[in-house]
């Protein structure tokens, strides 16, 4: 191996400098201040878990694990995402109280990325878990949540496209008579694969009727009316069920007046296994990747011993400050430069300002090499050098 | 230029194919088109802007969103596996992924070798096969692997045989049949989805039927 420079970090992770941390902070806090407006508390879990419990649930691909061994041998893994840790405290602790619970997060996950090297393979994720709830009131809660978050952060033009796996499931079950017939067509639309997926169904030994069916299925995609198309697919009751529930979701967004923000797209699948039903994506302009993700996962709970229904959704906040573009304000910060015999009268005055909530560095001048190059970083400077009794004069 | 859809097409052959598709679906471009030697041409009145790449880099533009639809050999994607939506099988620039070597040869036990511009796809294939080989990375000029004595296999792709034959070199086995496909950004897919599914639209009227 060749010898590694001494900054050098392993590959994916990534140092906040200042200025990005603030506009970091300052998107978390908008989108946690909203979070607990609308009731959810927030919790911590370790970044370490094993990887037979929280590894095994998690579903994220086990070799984008980073793995390691504790001292007894078991093998333990940085927690590839936050929904698996929360099911197991849900699980393991929460629910001896009264259920629903409302938990919210704020984390950074690890994933370990099989691509060009340095993209991140450490990343903050923010998000919600509404546990205990099987009501579609709690799905549109997530959803609306979601979006007023997004504007609280600053953002107006985004879309959530929202599919219901469980519909999708059935019908193709319906056509197709057996599971793993369904999974190889599945897997297609998991990889956005279109024409593989009408290839496939092409090189099916299927009636003509049924195979249009399942080309149909990549039609279902728009607004409300999407639904009436999909129910001429279904040749009996079930599936039914479902699309009551995406069509009563989008009446209950559109009493939140989010209706807007929203699209539906049934050929909408996810990477991570444990969603069963209803599931969404979100984009913002600004950024060419999905900025996050959420959907109801009702069988999570029960590896961990509880079986109850939950949905949530996490958003990357890498991403988020990503397609805010370029890092260009300021920060407001204010130096105080004395010498020595004037020290007292400086303390008091940055005591002051502190107090009004200004951010002030308190720094004597014989300590400073370069004066120009140092009083740079500052909005403001204050001098209290020379002769006393002056006040602190500005730059 | 938000409104504009921003198309990244491979440079070569595929290009002068992919439009002709594009005309016969309706898309007025100009005539000199073809001609030009810039990488990035604007059309105002269709509110299109075209970004002209190297065949394997298409995927890449479309995948880190720099271009909102592309089009993309098969042959790309089965190397780079980009996480993009693939659209529309646009049924040009038909060929094939195949094995080819020197005439009534066999493969050396001992130290398998096989040269070609795509490690994945060979990787993968003789992975299947369960055969264990060593993969040569080379960028181009394939057919002289076999020749000089670098592999005793190649895997590339083939259109007409006729370079293959030149060269003295027979087809084993065919591993995938390859066309050009338009392939669309995630965040594009959503964001600009109107624009994009008019375009799948226009194109699927036009693309000739499975031959």
């Amino acid at each position: 191996m060749q010898k590694l420079f001494m900054f050098e970090k392993p590959v994916g992770m990534r140092d906040t400098l200042p200025l990005l941390y603030e506009r970091k902070k300052s998107v978390r806090n908008r989108i946690s201040e909203e979070f607990e407006a609308w009731g959810y508390q927030f919790l911590e879990t370790p970044a370490l878990e094993y990887f037979d419990t929280i590894g095994e649930a998690s579903s994220i691909q086990n070799q984008q694990m980073f793995k390691l061994l504790d001292q007894q041998g078991h093998t333990a893994v940085l927690r590839p995402d936050m929904t698996a840790p929360i099911a197991r405290v849900a699980a393991s602790q929460l629910l001896k109280q009264q259920m629903p619970v409302r938990i919210a997060y704020s984390a950074s996950v690890y994933r370990a990325q099989q691509k060009e090297g340095g993209r991140a393979a450490e990343f903050e994720q923010i998000g919600v878990e509404l546990i205990g709830d099987s009501t579609i009131s709690a799905d549109s809660e997530l959803i609306a949540l979601l979006i007023s978050s997004l504007q609280k952060a600053g953002f107006q033009e985004f879309q959530i496209a929202i599919g219901h796996i469980g519909f999708i499931q059935t019908l193709m079950l319906d056509i197709l008579g057996r599971e793993e017939r369904v999974h190889a067509l599945l897997r297609f639309l998991n990889e956005r694969n279109y024409v593989g997926y009408i290839e496939h169904v092409n090189s099916l030994q299927l009636a003509n009727m049924d195979k249009k069916r399942l080309l149909d299925i990549l039609e279902l995609k728009g607004s409300g009316e999407v639904l009436e198309k999909a129910a001429g697919l279904l040749e009996n009751d079930q599936g039914t069920e479902k699309l009551n529930e995406l069509d009563e979701l989008l009446q209950q967004l559109a009493e939140y007046g989010s209706d807007q923000y929203v699209s539906l797209d049934l050929t909408l699948m996810n990477d991570l296994s444990y969603y069963s039903g209803l599931l969404f994506e979100v984009y913002t302009a600004g950024i060419n990747f999905p900025v996050g993700n959420g959907g109801r996962y009702n069988s999570l709970l029960k590896k961990f011993g509880s079986d109850s229904p939950a949905t949530g959704f996490a958003l990357r906040l890498d991403r988020l400050i990503e397609a805010m573009g370029p890092v260009q304000e300021k920060l407001q910060l204010e130096c105080a430069l004395f010498t020595p015999e004037r020290k007292q009268e400086a303390l008091e005055f940055v005591r002051n300002r502190r107090a009004g909530g200004r951010r002030i560095a308190l720094q004597d001048i014989t300590g400073v090499s370069g004066l120009d190059a140092y009083t740079k970083n500052y909005t403001e400077v204050h001098y209290f050098i020379g002769a006393s009794g002056k006040d602190g004069g500005h730059e | 230029m938000n409104d504009f859809l921003t198309m990244a097409m491979p440079k070569g052959r595929i290009f002068e194919e992919a439009l002709e598709l594009l005309r016969m679906a309706g898309y007025s471009l100009p005539s000199e088109f073809e001609e030009s030697r810039k990488l990035i041409i604007d059309l105002e009145e269709e509110k299109l802007r075209f970004i002209l790449a190297k065949p394997m880099d298409v995927a890449v533009y479309v995948e880190q969103g720099v271009a909102d639809i592309g089009i993309a050999g098969k042959d790309v994607l089965l190397e780079e596996e980009p996480d993009v939506y693939e659209l529309l099988d646009l049924r040009i620039s038909r060929c094939h992924l195949a094995v080819a070597g020197l005439p009534n040869t066999s493969v050396n036990e001992a130290a398998p070798k096989i040269a070609s511009k795509y490690p994945t796809v060979a990787s993968h294939y003789f992975r299947e096969q369960g055969e264990q080989v060593e993969i040569i990375k080379l960028n181009g000029s394939i057919e002289l692997a076999p020749l000089i004595g670098l592999a005793e296999r190649i895997v590339d792709i083939v259109s007409t045989g006729q370079t293959l034959h030149e060269n003295g070199l027979v087809e084993y086995e065919r591993i995938s049949e390859i066309t050009s496909r338009l392939i669309a950004n995630r965040a594009s897919y959503r964001l600009k989805e109107g624009r994009i599914t008019e375009m799948v639209r226009r194109l699927a009227s036009v693309i000739p039927a499975q031959a």
